[in-house]
């Protein structure tokens, strides 16, 4: 067919029609492409941060460490922090949301696919710029929380970059946030009801409305700190009238809610993971969608519990302990449902089980210390030390990572068509959970031994040698961990079992098509009958209640060329404007940064006119 | 596919070994901060919390991972059987919420007595001390006593000291924003930040004689690992003692050295910076409407310091050499400056400031 353009329109850049190739990449819309975009800079940034762990964990292996001075190691820390919060475990999440959620859901993308690579390009191009800092007069060293007024005072670009920076990713976010939302309320496929949605959405959607909600205000504090280092504003600065505690407060005002946005993806993909291995149904599916919103709600009330030494008096203190002991109920409900789950299964241990079983274990015990912390006069103890450490590293390492290494392992035959292996696998989660253990099990007692946090030495004699160097080795044995994985994952793109529509006999629909999916996902929208959609298609039950197949259940998949139907399919085009809009916000950053208004302004105008030619350019051209 | 059936109890067992290893740790090696060995009521009240809520997190410790381990062993993948296709068990499911709910209101209650139990103000003979923290030294002031000191904290036994931490908006070095500091000294007691431009409020009591070791627990620049502090609490007879000994002041240099030294600290010309007096005081005494300003510790009764810049040397003149030779480069971020001294004028300094008794 002929492309019947508007009448009078111009064109300032052909259209990009590239599908392949690096400007296939670069011009894509398509959320399996930009899902393996994220992914793979998460891992990357995964390496880095990592990296940066190896350099913190030498230089405390030994009692008055020489191995980094106290300028680079707060470098380190800060960068260490700020990279596997922003660059690795959201974005990792994020990663997996954007592949599955319109796979799950029966749809050809989100609601929004450009909007959905300007998010991604924003992502790549932020954590670009906060590490550009390391070259550009060192890297933000007030620490990833950058509390004020250390933060507005330390000398230097560092933490001007932190502001940027984030309050770029945290663009990046809200895009995100607001395209998923939109994507699971409007794009269900028929009989796709909310009660039949996999566990993995309704945590994604939960997730994403805390974004939502989070990620303005840190926006807020990030521009007043911008605004105190820069332009000499004064909104921390108590002999001018501000406040330090106005940082806190906004800070762990998304701060809280940030760290369920971390950890709640990760438990919807081992509540898909823990039903297919055991092969029966999810246990209490409504309880833990319910307790995952809950989690969601109640995760506002309980932001203070990061200022318990800050000063806010016994009232405060009280109803703030209050919430952080009740916000531990619906994450019990959930650790109980997904052992419900494993009981009386028919349990198949592959490596996506095993990290599965990694995150509730690990999760139990960050959770207990968790609960600790709520205990005021003893936080008094705990806050700002090693014990601290120890219990998020729990909840976010042995929790969110090994959830992500799940879904990694899980959905990586759906993604690249060939399994990862099970050797290597098991190999890489017995390293990583014995040497996650050793590195971080000794800090709960180094930290209740009066170690404080964020500190780039210690003398000998506090007793707290021998378990650093301990946990300095286990530290090491996680990174061995990663190389395991890494050899995994190169033996699987050359010659890795070749995995098919559905190798795991797994439940929801994306296991219902060829594995890689084609472009456009479902050939036919399905109609959806039932939760586990996919598993009944291939299943029933007897009358004792066991699954017995279906005669020639399964046959939906799709393996064949479906070229000629496809015809049919309207898909959006490539388009460069999310990548020229996100261009700009770099540049206006630096321009800060340098403070060089003409760069600002030159920034905000690429950005601009990013955005006026993505909304004049239509969706899909004429024709497509 | 193959189906792999690993071995579960080794997990187990290795958990269980790292555990009791990491515990056991716990009981062993002596730790000057240790929260875990209190030696006053307020660090006790604190503790008698964690001996409530420590065990309890144990058990359900147990509880939990010994379930989780079960259902992998007892429902492993076997020939012949099927999983059972339940969807959930709602009785279950209410008990399970309302079990950890009691166990926690039932933890909530002492917890809330122990807060407002803590921040009461102390009763009994009360003595008053006011810490300002500097970037990177602290400041103590006994308003009651008339005295200032630094970094070494000397208390009574058995009388409650009420800790007024000041946050001071600016930096007297070089005016610009103090930051947050936070006052620790986990045997005594639980820490209070002290934030620029606020009050806050602490109580602690040592209960017998000795040293406590404590040091800044919030992220404060680039010294903060070298930002410590030191209780020493006396028998009430040798903190008056002590007291008293800050009030008299250092007698008059008696030896040319130290006379030289004295000389060179109030009114010495150095290429790179003031002479010490423009920043440190050695007379304790201060009037309560005129506290102290000096950029710097108050020095007086420095010979007595068990150590110094912020606690982390002790009072030797091996270390003090180079500290008055360079101290940013024996403490990286130290605020005080290299005047450029020479050999000789640190001989002298260290004469005098081992005679500040």
């Amino acid at each position: 067919m002929a492309s019947a353009a508007l009448p009078g329109r111009r064109r300032i850049l052909a259209r990009p029609t590239a599908k392949t190739g690096v400007w296939g990449w670069m011009t894509t819309v398509d959320h399996k492409k930009i899902g393996i975009m994220y992914g793979v800079t998460a891992f990357i940034f995964f390496i880095l941060g990592g990296l940066e762990a190896l350099a913190i964990r030498t230089q405390l292996a030994v009692p008055d460490g020489e191995t980094l001075s106290a300028e680079v190691y707060n470098q380190f820390f800060t960068m260490h922090g700020i990279t596997m919060i922003f660059l690795v475990v959201m974005p990792m999440g994020v990663a997996l949301m954007n592949y599955f959620i319109p796979l799950m859901i029966g749809a050809r993308d989100v609601a929004f696919p450009r909007l959905n690579a300007f998010s991604y390009w924003v992502f790549l191009l932020g954590g670009l710029f906060l590490y550009s800092s390391f070259f550009l007069g060192g890297a933000p060293d007030g620490g990833w929380f950058g509390y004020a007024p250390l933060s507005t005072e330390l000398p230097g670009n560092g933490m001007t970059f932190y502001s940027l920076g984030l309050q770029m990713l945290g663009v990046a976010s809200l895009a995100g946030a607001v395209n998923f939302i939109i994507t699971i309320i409007n794009m269900r496929a028929p009989g796709m009801t909310f009660m039949r949605l996999p566990v993995f959405i309704w945590m994604s959607l939960v997730t994403s409305f805390l974004l939502l909600f989070a990620m303005p205000i840190i926006a807020v504090a990030l521009f007043e700190l911008m605004f105190d280092r820069v332009y000499e504003a004064n909104f921390f600065n108590p002999a001018a009238g501000g406040d330090p505690l106005l940082w806190q407060n906004l800070f762990w005002l998304f701060g809280h809610p940030e760290v369920y946005i971390m950890i709640l993806p990760a438990m919807g993909i081992i509540s898909e993971v823990l039903p297919t291995f055991a092969r029966k149904p999810i246990f209490g599916y409504a309880a833990i969608v319910f307790a995952g919103i809950a989690i969601g709600f109640m995760g506002w009330g309980v932001w203070a519990h990061h200022m318990f030494t800050s000063g806010l008096g016994p009232v405060a203190n009280t109803a703030f302990a209050l919430s952080t002991m009740f916000i531990a109920v619906p994450t019990g409900i959930k650790i109980f449902n997904w052992i419900g789950t494993l009981w009386g299964g028919a349990i198949r241990f592959t490596t996506p089980l095993l990290f599965s079983i990694g995150f509730v274990a690990m999760f139990v015990i960050g959770g207990l210390s968790g609960v600790t912390h709520a205990i005021v006069p003893h936080d008094a103890q705990q806050h700002d030390t090693y014990y601290v450490v120890a219990h998020f590293h729990y909840v976010l390492f042995g929790g969110a990572i090994f959830g992500l290494f799940a879904g990694t392992y899980y959905w990586w035959p759906k993604i690249f068509g060939r399994l990862l292996g099970e050797r290597l696998g098991k190999a890489h989660f017995w390293l990583m959970l014995i040497g996650f253990n050793l590195a971080f099990g000794p800090m709960h007692v180094f930290g209740l031994q009066g170690m404080p946090r964020r500190i780039y030495k210690y003398p000998s004699g506090m007793g707290w040698d021998f378990w650093n160097l301990m946990s300095t080795v286990g530290a090491f044995i996680i990174a061995l961990s990663f190389v395991v994985f890494l050899v995994n994952v190169v033996l699987s793109r050359r010659r890795g079992e070749i995995a098919g529509a559905d190798p795991w006999d797994a439940r929801t629909l994306e296991w219902s098509m060829p594995s890689p999916p084609p472009e456009y996902n479902f050939a036919e929208v399905p109609i959806v009958k039932h939760r586990d959609d996919w598993w009944y298609t291939k299943y029933t039950e007897t009358p004792e209640g066991t699954p017995t197949p279906v005669h020639a259940g399964g046959a939906d998949v799709d393996d064949d060329d479906d070229g000629h139907e496809a015809q049919h399919i309207h898909l959006p085009d490539p388009s460069y404007f999310p990548l020229v809009a996100a261009l700009g916000l770099p540049v206006a950053a630096y321009g800060v940064i340098y403070e060089n208004e003409i760069v600002i302004g030159a920034g905000l105008l690429v950005a601009l006119l990013g955005l006026f030619g993505w909304t004049l350019e239509p969706s899909a051209e004429d024709g497509h | 596919m193959k189906i792999p059936t690993a071995p579960r109890g080794r997990k187990a067992v290795a958990l269980l070994l790292a555990g009791v290893a990491i515990v056991a740790s716990a009981c062993a090696e002596d730790a000057p901060q240790d929260a875990l060995r209190p030696e006053g009521p307020f660090a006790q009240k604190a503790d008698d919390l964690w001996n409530l809520v420590f065990p309890i997190a144990v058990v359900i410790f147990f509880i939990v991972q010994g379930l989780l381990i079960y259902a992998l062993v007892r429902y492993r993948h076997r020939p012949g059987r099927e999983a059972a296709q339940f969807h959930g068990n709602t009785k279950l499911e209410v008990l399970l919420t309302a079990i950890p709910a009691l166990i926690l209101a039932g933890i909530a209650v002492p917890t809330v007595r122990t807060i407002f139990d803590i921040t009461n103000e102390p009763t009994g003979d009360v003595l008053d001390v006011t810490v300002v923290a500097h970037q990177f030294w602290w400041e103590y002031r006994y308003p009651d006593l008339g005295i200032v000191t630094a970094n070494e904290l000397h208390i009574p036994t058995g009388r409650p000291v009420r800790v007024r931490l000041e946050g001071a908006p600016v930096d007297r070095v070089d005016n610009s924003a103090e930051v947050i500091h936070s006052f620790w000294v986990p045997r005594l007691a639980g820490k209070q930040d002290v934030v620029p431009g606020r009050v806050n409020l602490i109580t602690l009591q040592a209960d017998e004689p000795g040293t406590y070791l404590g040091q800044c627990a919030e992220f404060c620049g680039l010294a903060h690992a070298e930002m410590r502090l030191r209780v020493i609490a006396e028998d009430p007879g040798n903190f008056d003692e002590w007291v008293q000994d800050m009030k008299d002041g250092a007698a008059e240099p008696s030896e040319a050295l130290v006379a030289e030294g004295q000389k060179l600290f109030a009114e010495g010309q150095f290429p790179n910076g003031p002479p010490c007096s423009a920043c440190h005081a050695v007379e304790a005494t201060y009037e309560p409407e005129n506290p102290p300003a000096q950029a710097g510790p108050n020095l007086a009764n420095f010979a007595n310091r068990e150590t110094f810049a912020g606690a982390i040397f002790k009072n030797t003149a091996e270390q003090l050499r180079p500290w008055l030779r360079n101290p940013s480069e024996v403490k990286e971020g130290a605020k005080m400056p290299a005047v450029g001294l020479t050999e000789e004028e640190i001989d002298s300094l260290i004469a005098y400031l081992q005679s500040l008794d």
